[in-house]
């Protein structure tokens, strides 16, 4: 019983962890599907983490703090797709550069605006999205295996928490059931047939990158108002990369997203569960090995052990209008 | 006189120095098929573009019904009841069909009801025009002639009344171009207008009610099909006198330069494609192979050049084997004097994304003359590209100009000035003149018998009977990866479509 217990507690920070990356990793599905790829997920997710941090602590309020973040991230959002749509630029680069005005912007204003050595000031209660108890989970705490999964598992975590996972069936049914969908996986495919279609190629385009803009919002608002209490300087710390990889990984399919973030956010809490206890055979391993496992294993895994990932025929090709 | 469909006026449109249309004006009569002619980078899909409002002019005046109209954008277009099928097929090659016919055209944001209504208009589509093909079908996975069938009903979903089609037999086999302008004809009877562009004269006459002939940019002439005659059409189009039939002098075969043994080849999904296939090709002949599309010619050549690994049998290159099952290496064959130009020159022949001079060296770059130790010599690269652009008469002629940026003619043309400047002593070449004008054809097929006449050994596989019959010195059939029989250049059309079609190895078998 002990070892389901400590099962249970493991699954539950997994999920925890798997949220922003879940998050980042369907943002990139939204723009990589449109073909525009996207390197700075990182960049968004870690503006928007500031943006909402920053805001909740001034309002007091997480909401408004959510409303700061989803901005911040959709204006760089289309600062990318005004570089990469409007003036065809390189992908990769205008990404990376918005990595890089992240970084170092939110350590500069947070600085200037709040004198804590980059950080933003802790948020109380009413900046903070709190947990959400499900209905009956108290009472249903002490039923064996079902209750203890209901309560102990699904029961217990905040709205963007439910929000990420409820977007995993959402984003499948848009781009699979609706016209914006079918455009969206064709412009990415072939914009020219697109084109011709009579449908516009930058309109389209400029409509995902705001969708990735919106949940790299949300993903850096959940490490900043939920997972954490406040900003800290470089809080997000590579997820954006593991969250592409994660994508890759599922082959830019939503439900194998979800499944990948998992795997990711479960090494990741693996990782910090085993960090000074002493493991059979091997004994006690170093703190940072353990936190370098999971990018060891993306790199592993993403190297020889999911078979050919074919990406959107069209993607970070910029859409000129010649044969 | 029938009334105008459609009526273009004084149209301009330019390319940085290339003026692709100079005031153009032309009349598509309702119900009629306008035939297109031209050479090669005449302007022909520049002008269809602009009607589709693929592309913007930079003066002019369209007028549908009658009326001037403002076409901006494709959706203009296909407002105005104009469709296009274009020289590059527009379709999303992992779709489905159903899903491409419906891009664009759904009529609200989920796409059931879109789908619904689109299956039962294909059904109706396929009874009145016999435009039959699987609605769920993914495009990559069917052959060419269908999916241009799926850009035909994409038009007509949208409600075309005039529908452009450019060089819409340049890929098709002879039966699925026949199967075409059956269409064609019925659209014609229900009132439809169409538009067709081709290189193919016969076709021209075939089919078409007008033709208008254009040159450098403008319209020079316009017949009325019945009035007028292949040569005056070819005569119009280049503005000399085309020889249309080949001449070409004894051959005097001499030593054996490649010698092909028990070849056996399968495609990328494990299907035999060549089975058991020995020819030779001596030094002074031109040895074709003729076959309907698809009976194991692209493999064959495929394995002889060194891009397909065979599995089975051996080639000999002047007495020297080629390790077709195991690692040939095209770089090596190619310094050994075998030279290929591919069927498909746009996924292996060249890339695009180049100025012209880098393509017209591509895998002869590590050539002595072309290298200055590491560097290359761009000065001497550029030279001997403007020596080729001026022999093979390719257009424009700027040696910088990327690759993409000349019409697909031209393209060609580009591969197989490389490929026979290297004056090779085995020479294989696929579809030498797909979607070249009756000129350029003139020229390259006295170039290929130049070469043989110098002593060259020549392979030509070609999906044009009319080319294989007045080239070839040998003609060689393949019918489901054998070659099934072996005839002289005087055979007759009706004796090489049966072989063509497998008719004779049957009735041997029984
Ligand atoms: N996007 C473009 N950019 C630059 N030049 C172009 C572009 N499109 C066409 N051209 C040039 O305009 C001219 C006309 O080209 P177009 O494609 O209309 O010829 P075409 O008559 O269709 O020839 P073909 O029979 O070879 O297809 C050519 O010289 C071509 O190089
Ligand atoms: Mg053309």
């Amino acid at each position: 019983m002990e070892f389901f217990e400590a099962l249970i507690n493991i699954l539950n920070s997994t999920i925890r962890v798997s949220v922003p990356l879940l998050l980042a990793c369907l943002a990139g599905l939204y723009s990589e599907r449109a073909g525009i790829f996207d390197i700075g997920l990182e960049g968004k997710m870690l503006a928007g983490a500031f943006a909402g941090a920053a805001a909740a602590a001034v309002f007091g309020s997480a909401w408004i703090g959510l409303l700061v973040a989803v901005l911040v991230s959709v204006a760089l959002a289309l600062v990318h797709g005004f570089a990469s749509i409007t003036h065809r630029g390189n992908q990769i680069v205008s990404g990376v550069a918005i990595n890089f005005i992240a970084a170092g912007s939110t350590i500069i204003l947070g600085q200037a605006w709040f004198n804590q050595g980059g950080r933003t000031p802790s948020l109380t209660a009413d900046g903070r999205f709190g947990a959400i108890t499900l209905p009956f989970a108290d009472q249903l705490r002490d039923v064996p295996v079902v209750g203890q999964i209901y309560s102990g598992l699904l029961s217990g975590h905040t709205l963007l928490a439910y929000l990420a996972f409820l977007a995993v069936p959402f984003t499948w049914w848009v781009l699979f059931r609706t016209r914006f969908g079918l455009r969206l996986r064709a412009v990415g495919e072939n914009p020219a047939a697109v084109d011709t279609a009579g449908i516009s190629v930058a309109w389209l385009r400029y409509r995902a990158v705001i969708c990735t803009g919106v949940l790299t919002g949300l993903a850096g608002c959940y490490m900043s108002l939920s997972q954490n209490a406040g900003f800290v300087k470089d809080m997000t710390a590579g997820r954006g990369y593991i969250a592409l990889a994660a994508l890759i990984f599922a082959k830019w399919k939503p439900v194998p997203a979800m499944f990948a973030c998992l795997l990711f956010g479960f090494l990741d809490a693996l990782s910090i569960r085993l960090q000074g206890t002493p493991l059979p055979i091997v004994g006690k391993v170093p703190v940072q090995f353990m936190q370098a496992l999971p990018y060891v294993l993306t790199v592993i895994l993403l190297a020889g052990f999911i078979g050919k990932a074919i990406p959107p025929r069209a993607g970070g090709v910029p859409y000129v209008k010649e044969r | 006189m029938a009334e105008a469909a459609i009526e273009l006026v004084g149209i301009n449109k330019s390319f940085g120095t290339v003026r692709a249309n100079r005031d153009i004006n032309l009349v598509i009569e309702r119900g009629s098929i306008l035939g297109i002619v031209g050479e090669n980078g005449a302007g022909k899909s520049t002008l269809m573009s602009i009607l589709y409002g693929f592309y913007q002019a930079d003066s002019g005046e369209i007028k549908v019904g009658g009326k001037a109209v403002a076409i901006k954008t494709p959706n203009d277009a296909i407002a105005h009841g104009i469709g296009m099928v274009h020289q590059h097929f527009m379709l999303v090659e992992n779709f489905t069909v159903i899903e491409n016919v419906i891009l664009g055209a759904e009529h609200e944001a989920l796409l059931k009801s879109s789908i619904a209504k689109a299956r039962s208009e294909l059904e109706r589509l396929e009874r009145e025009y016999g435009l039959e093909v699987d609605p769920d079908a993914v495009i990559e996975e069917l052959p060419v002639g269908l999916q241009q069938r799926v850009e035909i009903l994409k038009a007509l979903y949208r409600g075309a009344e005039i529908l452009i089609l450019d060089e819409p037999t340049g890929v098709l086999t002879p039966a699925e171009a026949d199967h075409l302008f059956r269409i064609l004809r019925q659209l014609k009877e229900q009132g439809k207008t169409i538009v067709l562009i081709t290189h193919k004269l016969r076709e021209i006459m075939a089919i078409t009610d007008t033709v208008s002939v254009m040159r450098q940019g403008t319209v020079v002439a316009t017949r009325e099909t019945a009035k007028t005659t292949v040569e005056e059409l070819a005569e119009l189009m280049v503005g000399r006198r085309v020889l249309l039939r080949v001449e070409k002098g004894e051959a005097r075969p001499g030593a054996v330069k490649l010698s092909v043994r028990n070849l056996t080849v399968r495609d990328s999904r494990g299907v035999t494609m060549v089975s058991d296939v020995s020819f030779d090709v001596r030094g002074g002949e031109i040895v074709g192979i003729a076959g309907v599309a698809g009976n194991g010619q692209s493999e064959l050549i495929e394995a002889v050049s060194g891009i397909r690994r065979a599995v089975s049998g051996s080639v000999m290159l002047d007495g020297a084997a080629i390790e077709v099952t195991g690692h040939a290496d095209p770089g090596e064959l190619r310094d050994r004097g075998l030279a290929h130009v591919p069927e498909d020159r746009h996924h292996v022949g060249l890339v695009l994304a180049f100025e012209e001079n880098e393509n017209s060296i591509l895998g002869y770059h590590d050539k002595q003359q072309y290298l200055n130790g590491p560097f290359l010599k761009i000065d001497a690269v550029r030279d001997d590209a403007r020596r080729k652009i001026e022999k093979f008469d390719i257009r424009p002629p700027d040696c910088r100009l990327r690759t993409a940026n000349f019409s697909g003619g031209n393209q060609q043309k580009i591969v197989l000035a490389r490929e026979l400047e290297q004056d090779p002593g085995v020479l294989i070449v696929g579809q030498p003149t797909r979607g070249v004008d009756v000129g350029a054809i003139e020229f390259i097929h006295k170039q290929l018998i130049a070469m043989r006449d110098r002593g060259k050994a020549v392979l030509l596989i070609s999906v044009e009977l009319d080319e294989i019959r007045s080239l070839s010195d040998r003609i060689l059939v393949m019918f489901d990866g054998r070659v099934v029989g072996e005839r002289g250049p005087d055979a007759t059309e009706g004796e090489l479509g049966l072989l063509m079609a497998g008719v004779e190895s049957q009735e041997a078998a029984e």
